[in-house]
């Protein structure tokens, strides 16, 4: 019997399981995924629980429930891979040998990297909203906040997610309108990038957004410092950003199980072929999801088409056939504007964002770069699609893993 | 598009990064840092060739990269190229403008 063996019972990770006892069955393989938590987390859901929308029950389940029968699932923590003898060594001492591997050990934030970040202040003015802890703090700092400078910064790219931090500062001015306090409060966009986005025409759509709503921009902004007494964020180049509340995208880094490994690059993401998900150095290891260094985003519907993608490799590995250089760095994300309204973005390594209709080509009903409450509607419903369609790894009709340049107003 | 830098015909993107490495040389990149206000010392050229070097092999650029690199620190870099130095470097020494992965 061969054993496939997956690091990490995410959204990644719980696809491919999903995706793999499908078609991986016993006696002639065994299927076990491991990883140390109880809970999974609906990541999405962290951008709304500051501003009360989602509750915490809304975005936790089990893991347990996501993982089909058929594959084991050991909840332990791993201490290293051993990729030369085809092993993992968890706490404790126990290993398990492998055939292939599978690392989905996703990508976290690192506040330690910034001097001062994780300082005095720390969720009591300075907050994250990437991890449960932290977007739970910041609820009940907003629940009381009496208004100043709100700050809402990214530390430095890749971050997983690239449009949170926009949609942070979007839903917050929403937040504050209903709230009767806009006139109170000071919003400042401060980011690494030269502008909102990193692609030209989602930008320019983003920053008439961000002027609408009376937001500021900072951009080319790489902090240096987090200054707890005088509650500024400094920039190497000596840019002063005072706050009163500073909702900060720390460093982002991949798990430190690859630096135990020495699998990793600098931020501990594993250095995979952006075409075939495998991984660079080592021919039966793939990897999916955020954990890779891939330069595509580092979002739920990129893993998601990833899988459909990793799946089909992983069975040609095992008949002996050649990878297919397949994967295009599809990703399709709602941006939640507020007000009840959200964007659309559809995009690859090489097609940018741009106008149009999604998924039906000059139909819909989903318009593309346009503010739009149908959107809305459909980042909402997402939640129900998380937990009942996509963990599940089913197909979602009519959006392909590969992105259609059907329907989409390219120059 | 065309435009002349130091007298010669160079191909670059709307930008005004170059698109093709082998049009540029050292009076190109002088020009290119005169457009940038920014008067070229042996520090830069250390930097500047550090940076062509890392693209010749292929490694990605990042602020966080070249103040772990031992050739300068970020500090620095920030004082050699004011404001966004990373952009402003690789626009000197007529490699692509580094693409932040979304």
């Amino acid at each position: 019997m061969k054993h496939i063996v997956i690091l990490g019972a995410g959204t990644a990770g719980t696809m491919m399981a999903n995706h793999l006892h499908h078609q991986l069955k016993h006696p002639d393989w065994e299927i076990t995924i491991i990883d140390e938590r109880e809970e999974h987390h609906y990541q999405p859901g962290y951008l709304f629980l500051p501003f009360d929308i989602y509750a915490p029950e809304d975005i936790i389940k089990t893991i347990e429930e996501f993982i089909p029968k058929d594959v084991k699932l050991v909840k332990n923590k791993i201490n290293r891979i051993l990729p030369a003898d085809n092993k993992i060594e968890l706490t404790g001492g126990d290993e398990i040998a492998y055939d292939k591997l599978i690392i989905a050990t996703g990508a976290k934030i690192a506040p330690e990297e910034t001097e001062g970040m994780k300082g005095a202040e720390w969720q009591k003015s300075v907050f994250d909203f990437y991890t449960f802890e932290g977007s739970l703090a910041l609820r009940n700092k907003l629940r009381d906040w009496e208004g100043g400078k709100l700050v809402v910064h990214i530390t430095e790219m890749p971050i997983k997610c690239p449009v949170a931090p926009l949609e942070f500062a979007f839903l917050a001015d929403s937040f504050f309108k209903h709230k009767h306090m806009r006139d109170k409060v000071e919003i400042t966009y401060v980011t690494p990038l030269s502008g909102a986005f990193t692609k030209p025409k989602a930008t320019e759509a983003l920053e008439h957004l961000l002027h609408e709503k009376g937001i500021n921009i900072e951009p080319d902004f790489a902090i240096e410092k987090v200054d707890n007494e005088r509650k500024e964020i400094v920039d190497y180049g000596g840019k002063v950003i005072p706050f009163d509340l500073l909702v900060t995208v720390p460093t982002n880094k991949g798990d430190e199980l690859m630096e135990r490994s020495g699998m990793g690059d600098d931020l501990n993401y594993v250095p995979t072929n952006k075409a075939t998900l495998q991984s660079k150095d080592y021919t039966n290891i793939f990897v999916l999801g955020d954990a890779s260094n891939i330069p595509a985003s580092k979002a739920g519907s990129v893993a998601h088409f990833e899988a459909e993608i990793l799946t089909d490799n992983i069975l040609r590995f095992v008949h002996g056939e050649p990878l297919k250089e397949e994967f295009d760095g599809h990703a399709n994300c709602f941006i939640e504007t507020g007000n009840g309204k959200a964007l659309l973005i559809d995009f690859n390594y090489t097609h940018e964002p741009v106008e149009g209709s999604f998924p039906f080509p000059g139909i819909g009903p989903l318009r593309l770069l346009k503010e739009s409450r149908m959107n809305h509607m459909g980042k909402l419903a997402f939640r129900w699609i998380y937990w009942n369609v996509l963990l599940k790894g089913t197909h979602i009709p009519f959006v392909s893993a590969t992105m259609s340049e059907k329907g989409k107003h390219y120059a | 598009m065309e435009k002349i830098i130091a007298g010669k015909n160079i191909t670059v993107n709307e930008e005004g990064y170059l698109t093709d490495f082998s049009q540029w040389d050292e009076q190109v990149g002088e020009a290119l840092a005169a457009e940038a206000n920014i008067p070229l010392s042996a520090r830069h050229w250390e930097i500047l060739k550090y940076l062509q070097n890392e693209q010749k092999n292929q490694v990605a650029l990042s602020i966080r990269r070249i103040g772990k690199s031992g050739v300068t620190d970020i500090k620095e870099f920030y004082q050699l190229f004011p404001n966004a130095p990373l952009k402003t470097a690789t626009k000197i020494a007529g490699i692509p403008k580094p693409a932040s992965c979304i």
